[in-house]
């Protein structure tokens, strides 16, 4: 009970100093590989305190508190993920917080921003199936959808897993909105849909979806490690490397492809779900 | 046990007396009084079982009058189908009601059997009753001021409210009787009466459209009944009984002529909760008065698929037809809700849904283990409670706005707030964490998983992603901010209407809360009684997280929205590129002219539309059908 105490709370501050970083070293990568010396590592942090300092801007009222929401969801799923509760809750309760991300950029009325929404929508729907193959896939190997359980599994889950774990990979770039898949926004203004569910997000509004970020991504990047994480507390330095690695490929995948259009990732996401994951699940059904 | 012949009789009886009152006053006076006494009885009927410790009532074993009446009551449904089928030039329609007739007669008059018990109560009839008592009355409640200004707005229509109410009682009768009803016949009575009473209910406006759907309804159910009737007199005729519990038990200990009747049953249940290739009954029904349709879809009807499969389920737990029928069932979930997202219109939305739910709930008894039983039986109750709220507020909004097009909807939070709670409460109710619905999500994902069905598993992976797109896209047009910004809306919901809803949502709510409990004080029990093991469903740990998140729900976005109420905010223009005019409504086109803002969700109605996948659909499902047909005949031939 202490333990789990200790790393939610770990959880709590650590995260978006955790999640901060990777934006900055995310920043910088990029910035290399584009052939620019790039913003310093703590730029995020700069950013974030700027925004914060400026007075709320927005089209209705109703995005701030919508957005709060969306945040205090999303560090709920973060906590009970590090709690070591139930996965297939924390994803259910991650698809409540994703929900009011969606309301908040809808509730606007601008065309932009709900030409965004919608398009988040189908983001939704595409990554969803894979992550609850993995949710499925770790009760199948380790016999419950208990985190803690699975984390002190003898064998790390991905040896089972190969294919989900591919698939998880892969959607996670629809869920973290990275080229080619950052169809409902981008970190760029110049767009078709200027910047799609972040359009009508200013100042203070735009700070709270920053950090909600940062918490999503370190939650996500947990779900990697859990992949890989055993009862031998010496998997957690390979569980960190797989996760910077993991991080690294999506940086890389960003600055490599070009935008698809939303269909084909709905395919792809759907596919990948289907083929890799599903039949990884369905063999370790007939062996198990 | 007096409310038992009371709940059965006396919506028969208000229903008679209300065929022939014309006067409107008298005629709500009957029915509020006529809804209060069932709602009572319902109330009655379970405070007695409680106080009597719940153990299962079998009652009745000498009914040689009601038996004869009953008779009496098929001979009269069988003519007075036969009647209409050929006043609309549908002849062949009546042998659908004809043959099952006769081979039921042939089973009573040819086959001797043993006396057995006509009346059961045991926990699962209790739900049902309450289900149907409940959220019965208050459709009823509802419809007796919907009908007034249905009928304001509808002039061409003729007014036979009375006759409309009499059949919604009539409807309540015939499902309490079919839920508590322990004897084969009586059981196919009740369920041929269910299938005339939509049948009228659907073709209630009399223009072509709804007499083509309701003989479309008729049809199919009636299909299913001349199976049923068919798996009644097979069953009769080499067990000599026609006690359902027998029959039950004959599947349970593997009885090799148990194993044709269960699956005609099951096939019959299909039918009646619309499941592929029998859903494009349900779609048709909507052309009926919104009462009905939320009648024959959330509490009532289809409810009475799921019961009989819930009853049939520890007999078909692996076996072929429980594979198969789960098969359906999750194939059904997946492409309904496919379907659904192709809709605009919120009644189809709504019934493409229903559906989708009812998918899933026949593949949870499909599946027939406890866990699947107590995901599915959690399922009903929730389904019943919000799509009877949803339908009877989309019904209100539709009186209001004259249309009932989601596109129409935008906004609706700010010009008719009433309806966009109601709505809003039962939108979540039905997908959103950590309401009811989701948690039998959760506890059906794993009983597909313990019990190693990979179909299934994929179904409802597939279909909960699909499920939220269209939920989430029309819970989003409610709260977006309006396209013009002065329209006043004259809200004309009367009354009873609103306060039927408002007691639906707090039910609903109340539903959530204290589902941990239901679930420990009635529904575990009630898996105990069918399937004689205990155990828990929902570990300890689970529940405690589970009330965190309900907690939060509850208090975060209140707590927040009061927070953000404070702060003060600098108003601004959305973003158009520079080009509005001077509001939010409207922008600058390129030839220099105002254009007003219209934003739309995605439909894809060329890509997942009914028109587009709904055969093909029906002729797989018809196929898996088929082969089941097949593997069970050649099983017990």
């Amino acid at each position: 009970m202490r333990n789990k105490i200790i790393s939610v709370i770990c959880y709590l501050v650590l995260a978006p100093v955790i999640g901060g970083l990777l934006e900055g070293v995310d920043r910088k990568i990029s910035a290399r590989m584009q052939r620019r010396v790039g913003p310093p590592l703590l730029q995020p942090f700069y950013d974030v305190a700027k925004l914060l300092k400026k007075q709320i801007i927005s089209v209705t009222n109703a995005q701030s508190f919508l957005l709060q929401s969306y945040m205090v969801f999303m560090i709920l799923t973060g906590a009970m993920f590090f709690a070591g509760s139930d996965i297939l809750l924390c994803m259910f309760v991650l698809s409540t917080a994703a929900m009011f991300l969606y309301f908040a950029a809808n509730v606007t009325s601008s065309p932009y921003s709900t030409i965004g929404a919608n398009r988040e929508l189908i983001q939704m729907v595409s990554y969803e199936p894979a992550v609850l193959m993995a949710c499925v896939g770790f009760y199948l190997v380790d016999g419950s959808f208990e985190i803690s359980k699975i984390a002190s599994s003898q064998l790390s889950s991905v040896l089972y897993l190969p294919g989900v774990f591919v698939a998880f990979v892969f959607i996670l770039t629809i869920k973290m909105r990275k080229s080619p898949f950052d169809i409902s926004t981008s970190h760029h203004a110049h767009q078709e849909i200027v910047k799609g569910i972040t359009s009508e997000m200013g100042a203070r509004n735009l700070a709270v979806f920053t950090i909600t970020e940062w918490y999503e991504n370190v939650f996500l990047m947990g779900v990697i490690g859990l992949f890989i994480v055993n009862e031998n507390p010496y998997s957690i330095i390979s569980a960190i490397l797989v996760i910077l690695f993991v991080y690294f490929l999506e940086i890389l995948i960003d600055n490599t492809s070009a935008r698809m259009k939303q269909f084909k990732m709905l395919e792809m996401g759907w596919a990948v779900a289907l083929v890799l994951a599903g039949c990884n699940i369905w063999v370790l059904m007939l062996i198990k | 046990m007096i409310a038992v012949p009371f709940l059965i009789c006396f919506p028969f009886l208000v229903a008679l007396i209300l065929m022939f009152i014309k006067n409107e006053k008298l005629q709500s006076f009957i029915a509020y009084i006529g809804a209060a006494l069932i709602a009572a009885g319902v109330g009655a009927l379970a405070l007695g079982r409680i106080m009597g410790g719940m153990q299962p009532i079998r009652m009745y074993y000498s009914t040689e009058i009601a038996d004869h009446i009953i008779f009496g009551g098929e001979i009269f449904l069988m003519l007075l189908v036969t009647f209409l089928c050929f006043k609309y030039n549908k002849k062949a329609i009546s042998l659908l009601s004809i043959i099952p007739t006769a081979v039921i007669a042939a089973v009573e008059f040819r086959i001797s059997t043993g006396p057995t018990d006509h009346i059961c109560v045991d926990r699962l009839s209790m739900m049902m009753c309450l289900i149907i008592g409940v959220v019965g009355s208050l459709i009823i409640v509802y419809a007796v001021g919907y009908m007034s200004g249905y009928h304001l707005h509808h002039k061409e229509i003729e007014n036979r409210s009375n006759y409309f109410i009499a059949l919604l009682f009539l409807f309540m009768g015939a499902m309490f009787g079919f839920v508590l009803s322990s004897s084969l016949i009586w059981l196919y009575f009740f369920w041929e009466c269910t299938s005339v009473c939509s049948f009228l209910l659907i073709g209630y406006t009399r223009t072509e459209e709804a007499v083509n759907n309701s003989f479309r309804a008729l049809w199919m159910n009636l299909f299913g009944g001349t199976v049923l009737a068919f798996g009644i007199f097979y069953f009769a005729y080499y067990m000599h009984t026609l006690s359902f519990r027998e029959f039950i038990n004959a599947g349970v200990n593997g009885n090799v002529f148990a194993l044709l009747p269960i699956t005609a049953m099951a096939f019959a249940a299909l039918t009646k909760s619309a499941q592929l290739p029998f859903s494009t009954w349900l779609l048709g029904a909507m052309v009926a008065p919104t009462p009905s349709s939320a009648l024959l879809h959330s509490a009532t009807m289809v409810k009475a698929g799921i019961y009989v499969l819930f009853r049939l389920a520890p007999a078909m737990s692996i076996t072929t037809t429980g594979t198969m029928i789960a098969f359906v069932g999750g194939f059904t979930f997946l492409v309904s809700s496919l379907m659904a997202i192709a809709q605009s219109d919120a009644k189809r939305v709504l019934a493409m849904s229903t559906v989708s739910n009812l998918g899933l709930m026949v593949a949870c008894a499909g599946i027939g283990t406890p866990e699947t039983i107590w995901a599915g039986a959690f399922l009903m109750i929730f389904h019943a409670v919000s799509k009877s709220l949803l339908f009877l507020d989309v019904g209100a909004t539709e009186n209001t706005l004259h249309s009932r097009d989601i596109e129409d909807m935008h906004g609706m939070l700010y010009f008719l707030p009433m309806h966009a709670v109601f709505m809003f409460i039962g939108i979540a109710g039905m997908f959103l964490a950590p309401f009811g619905m989701l948690i039998s999500k959760w506890a059906a994902l794993r009983a597909a998983v313990d019990e190693k069905n990979i179909a299934l598993l994929l179904f409802i992976i597939f279909g909960s992603a699909t499920t939220s797109f269209y939920w989430s896209k029309w819970m989003g047009k409610l709260i977006s901010y309006p396209h013009s910004e002065h329209s006043h809306i004259n809200d004309i919901t009367r009354k009873n209407e609103t306060v039927s809803m408002a007691i639906q949502a707090v039910l609903m709510i109340a539903l959530c809360v204290l589902f941990p409990l239901l679930s420990k004080v009635f529904v575990d029990p009630m898996l105990q009684e069918m399937f004689h093991t205990s155990g828990e469903v929902l570990s300890q740990g689970l529940l405690y997280m589970l009330v965190v998140v309900i907690c939060f729900v509850f208090a975060v976005p209140p707590a927040t929205y009061y927070y953000s109420r404070r702060v003060h905010t600098n108003k601004k223009l959305a973003y158009m590129g520079g080009i509005n005019t001077g509001d939010n409504t409207g922008f600058v086109d390129s030839f220099g002219e105002e254009k007003k803002l219209w934003m739309s969700n995605y439909y894809f109605a060329n890509r997942v539309g009914i028109r587009k996948i709904m055969l093909p659909c029906q002729l797989f499902a018809a196929a898996v059908l088929t082969v089941m047909f097949c593997i069970v005949l050649g099983v017990s031939l």
